[in-house]
């Protein structure tokens, strides 16, 4: 097959010593940067790019393509031990990973993670072998409607996420699509809920303020609370039986990562979409799908193997329209193209025809990139478990540092880290008060993109509402949504009816 | 609702009392959002076709603050809300540390925040923490030395220095 | 002689870089020399079109060693680049932060007031002038700018222009052909060029006025095809490609990439940072990628920059006010 041997080209030139070396070096950095909540794979490609002109291309991707699978797995270990998604594509990890980590589950938590990232990654990277071009075609058609709807399916696999208080999700859902709306208006290109005209709010509300705020700052405020009567964190150990344990726990989720797996590549392909609304629609599907799902979001492993798997299958798979179309799914891949046409490469359509050695290099280091960053994730595994063994008083301090600094560096603004105060203290108020977090998270990561794609096909269809539902792709999408929709509400349903029917008889 | 009384004086506040607060709190978070929201069009066809700009806020502003309102109503006919929400002793620890952070920020502008980061840290690890000169000290000196060399020196991203800025300067000509 | 035989590579072209390091950098050093990282403000959001260059810019500075501090780009894209304009004139006076602009530069402060007046900042230069094109899918029947023309009006109103949030560059081209052709056109505004640019190849707007840039992958594909050009003369990207003042329709619009310093930036500093960027536009890298993404290298400084500002400030006010007419 022309494929298999153009791979082995690529393999010889990532394996050799060199290159090794930078593979290594690349993930090791990667993973200690994004684990630092606030920082992601997008600082590390930053940083990288500009010196990856004093070494060759080949070997210069290798590096990108290592710091990028690096900080993807270094994302969920700040998800499980501080309970701060690093980065928006983490926080579905928070759901069960930092239970886990409450229970003292930290490593066996952080073993899921790194194998589930591992698959599908892995799967995500042959699917990207072997389809990528024809693939393409199929990130085109999608237009503003057919992302419209799949957010909307995004959204609906988390139905009922909360829990029971049902005023109290929609007041937080809502307020976290108000607050992504805040900043530029791009359909009327107006500014709008710039309060007291700070220039800062020009920019929007980011995810990582909110993320930082509600789950740092108010984490730690939520600790100094509880620790003053019994500790909130049982320490946590690992042991080699505890390893050959979580190994095989793993073993018994091949379904949740393989659905991740699929999922987050395809969902991870079309550009806008990208990572973040797969892990979550990965998450909800498990949770939906499973046995037991109120055990979700109370330290069920699932509910860190299938984000995690999703998310880092959604990394590759947003590779291929950067490399196929030329256009970035994200703000790293969009580096990564401004690297690309510094080395005096054109992504598009013509980038696998007219420089397969290029494109067959990055394929086979992204394939050494994710052993790489497996092998070392595990290794460091107890490093990282060894930490939260701190003092709470010594933990707190230094997660707060953390906070300002991470949440200072993306934005380079006080104005942001005004926000995660601000948002530290009101979560942690809202979270006494029970109401629920991850809602108004999560609406303020696919807000934006709801408002902007339901806008932009309206306007293209002359406001005709119908438009969603007459295309085949967003129709389906939305036929779906509707079904994760109404199925949880025949589920309730069921219930309140046996209810009333075994009630009369008691 | 008899019970509300014999609670208060307690130095406690009950759930029911926060629930209370917290919906009025987002009804007027509510209503400032919807102030700003109408400097925009919030009908349908403010631009060529569908909702205009300030729709989106506007409508789900409302939906929240009509559900605070069913939260609000509801809390008039719960019994079940009379658990404390804060301690006295709870509330002191928290507002300690809350005080602190901005404390601590709004030192960042003007001293920099590798001093206020030193503060903040003395402060938290020696008397919120109590733990000994060793511990502190050591952790004092370790934290701004990492985040120089991570963030300023590796990410190239620099922290802000205010005043202690030209302290800087002989570091920067070293390590960039 | 060592130069020659291994230009052209990447690795010989770093080693050279290497070598030359001591004397450019000692050249441009005259008096003034920056103290800590230079601080890139960059009008735009990660991944822009904008921010590709900008840092593009960097990398060439960084690997050319032409500036003796690492500069650093920062984004501050909020509200069309209000927020960096706002940063800016906060920072008066300050010797180490620049900002590279494009044409919200003008626009962003006449369509809101945000209390910056651009006549203040200093200019230091203008790197490039980036140009404007007609596209259509390459499966449309449209090859002519008549054809373009007819298509529009049979559609009655509901022909799919897509383009770069309101108010921004696409839109004013856009306004200006509805208003030289009499026609109507529903903007369609995207976040991003590249967003732009797909959003035609697969179908779902019917044309772009993208910049060669963000098609040519397409373009190269014969995934999508070029209808005019608004330039005064033909691209040399596209020489079988009419620009529209040859059809007779006098479409002229360009995007601006120049670097503005904060108000009052002492004279020596202003002379640094000029240096720096003249070399840059003398470097093998800038000029091969203005030659492939048909950019206009056009490099201006000083008060001809200010007077150059200045004009195109007054220009844009007036395609503004006619396309609010327009709306109204």
């Amino acid at each position: 097959m022309e494929v298999l041997s153009l791979l082995a080209d690529g393999f010889a030139t990532s394996l050799s010593p060199l290159n090794l070396m930078i593979v290594l070096l690349g993930v090791t950095a990667g993973l200690f940067i994004g684990a630092m909540p606030g920082l992601g794979s997008v600082n590390g490609v930053a940083i990288v790019l500009p010196l990856t002109f004093i070494v060759p291309p080949s070997s210069a991707i290798i590096l990108l393509a290592a710091i990028y699978y690096g900080a993807m797995y270094g994302g969920a270990v700040s998800s499980v031990l501080l309970g701060i998604p690093g980065a928006s594509t983490a926080v579905a990890t928070t759901f069960d990973g930092r239970p886990m980590a409450q229970k003292g589950e930290a490593g066996l938590a952080l073993i899921a993670a790194a194998t589930a990232s591992f698959i599908g990654g892995t799967v995500s990277v042959v699917l990207f072998t072997l389809f990528a071009v024809p693939l393409a075609d199929l990130a085109l058609a999608f237009g503003p409607a057919e992302e419209f709807a799949l957010v909307l399916l995004a959204f609906t696999t988390f139905v009922g996420l909360g829990g029971d208080d049902v005023l109290k999700t929609i007041i937080m859902i809502c307020l976290g699509l108000v607050l992504s709306t805040v900043g530029l208006d791009l359909i009327s290109g107006q500014p709008r809920l710039i309060f007291g005209d700070l220039p800062g709010f020009y920019a929007g509300i980011s995810f990582l303020v909110l993320a930082i705020g509600v789950y740092g700052v108010g984490e730690v405020l939520h600790t100094i609370e509880t620790s003053k009567s019994a500790p909130q964190v049982t320490p946590a150990k690992l042991t080699f039986s505890e390893l050959a344990a979580g190994l095989k726990a793993m073993n018994r989720l091949w379904k949740t990562m393989s659905i991740g797996s699929f999922l987050g590549f395809f969902v991870g392909m079309l550009p806008a979409a990208g990572a973040t609304p797969a892990s979550l629609m990965a998450y909800g599907i498990a949770r939906s799908t499973s046995k037991e799902p109120e055990t979700f979001g109370k330290g069920n492993i699932e509910g860190v193997a299938a984000p995690e798997t999703a998310n880092n299958a959604a990394s590759t798979g947003s590779l291929l329209p950067m490399l196929t179309l030329g256009i970035p799914g994200s703000p790293t891949t969009a580096l990564l193209l401004g690297g690309m046409v510094m080395w005096g490469l054109m992504p598009g359509p013509m980038l696998f025809i007219e420089q397969p050695d290029f494109v067959w290099g990055l394929i086979s280091s992204l394939y050494t990139a994710n052993f790489a960053a497996v092998a070392i994730n595990l290794a460091l595994i107890p490093l990282f478990v060894w930490a939260l063994r701190m003092p709470f008083t010594v933990l707190c301090a230094l997660v707060l540092i953390l906070c300002i600094v991470g949440g200072f560096a993306p934005s380079q603004k006080m104005h942001d880290v005004w926000l995660i105060a601000a948002f530290g203290f009101g979560g942690y108020l809202l979270r006494k008060a029970d109401y629920p977090l991850a809602p108004l998270v999560l609406a303020l990561v696919l807000g934006p993109l709801m408002e902007k794609s339901f806008r932009q096909t309206l306007i293209a269809e002359q406001g005709n509402v119908f438009a969603f539902v007459e295309r085949p792709l967003s129709a389906t999408f939305i036929c779906i949504a509707l079904l994760f929709f109404i199925l949880p509400l025949l589920k309730h349903l069921r219930k309140v009816l046996r209810k009333d029917v075994s009630a009369p008889a008691e | 609702m008899d019970g509300v009384g014999e609670f208060r004086h307690k130095g406690v506040i009950l759930m029911l009392v926060a629930d209370r607060v917290i919906a009025l709190g987002i009804i007027a978070l509510s209503a400032y959002f919807m102030w700003y929201a109408i400097a925009l069009p919030i009908g349908w066809n403010g631009e060529a076709g569908g909702p205009g700009g300030g729709a989106f806020p506007f409508w789900l502003s409302l939906v929240m603050a009509l559900c605070a309102v069913g939260i609000l109503i509801r809390s008039f006919r719960e019994q079940r809300l009379l658990d404390p929400f804060f301690d006295r002793e709870t509330m002191r620890s928290v507002v300690a540390v809350a005080v602190a952070l901005v404390v601590t920020i709004a030192l960042i502008s003007y001293v920099g925040a590798y001093v206020a980061i030193v503060l903040f840290l003395l402060w938290y690890l020696k008397i919120f923490g109590q733990h000994g000169w060793v511990l502190t000290g050591l952790l004092t000196v370790a934290t701004p030395i990492f985040l120089f060399f991570f963030f300023e020196v590796t990410l190239k991203i620099l922290l802000p220095k205010g005043i202690t800025e030209p302290y800087f300067i002989p570091l920067y000509a070293a390590f960039f | 002689m060592i130069h020659k035989s291994i230009r052209g590579g990447i690795v010989g072209a770093a080693v050279t870089a290497l070598f030359t390091l001591g004397s450019t950098s000692l050249a441009s050093a005259e008096d003034w020399a920056p103290q800590k990282p230079i601080e890139m403000v960059i009008m735009a959001g990660q991944g822009g079109g904008a921010d590709r260059l900008a840092r593009l810019f960097q990398s060439i500075i960084q690997k050319e060693n032409l500036a003796s501090m690492p500069v650093l780009p920062v984004n501050k894209g909020g509200g069309s680049g209000a927020e960096a304009l706002r940063y800016l004139s906060d920072n008066s006076g300050d010797d180490h932060k620049i900002m590279a602009t494009l044409n919200s530069y003008y626009t962003t402060p006449l369509r809101n007031d945000i209390g910056v007046d651009i006549e203040e900042f200093t200019p230091i230069a203008r790197m490039a002038l980036d140009t404007f094109v007609l596209w259509v899918n390459a499966d449309s029947d449209i090859q002519t700018m008549d054809d373009w023309v007819a298509a529009v009006k049979e559609a009655g109103g509901t022909w799919k222009m897509g383009g770069t949030g309101t108010g921004q560059e696409d839109s004013l081209v856009t306004a200006m052909l509805q208003d030289t052709f009499d026609i109507e056109i529903t903007y369609v505004p995207f976040k991003g060029g590249g967003e732009v640019a797909k959003n035609l190849v697969g179908g779902h707007i019917d044309s772009t006025v993208n910049n060669p840039s963000e098609q040519m992958g397409f373009f190269q594909a014969g995934k999508s095809r070029p209808i005019a050009a608004f330039t005064p003369e033909r691209l040399g990207a596209f020489p079988d490609v009419p620009t529209a003042r040859e059809l007779g329709h006098d479409i002229v619009y360009w995007m601006q990439r120049s670097f503005v310093g904060p108000k009052d930036m002492p004279a020596e500093a202003v002379a640094y940072y000029t240096e720096v960027f003249r070399q840059l536009s003398e470097t093998e890298e800038w000029k091969t990628y203005t030659a492939d993404k048909a950019l206009m290298a056009d490099f201006l400084t000083g008060d001809e920059l200010q007077a150059y500002f200045l004009e195109e400030r007054e220009k844009h006010a007036e395609i503004l006010a006619a396309m609010e007419d327009e709306a109204s």
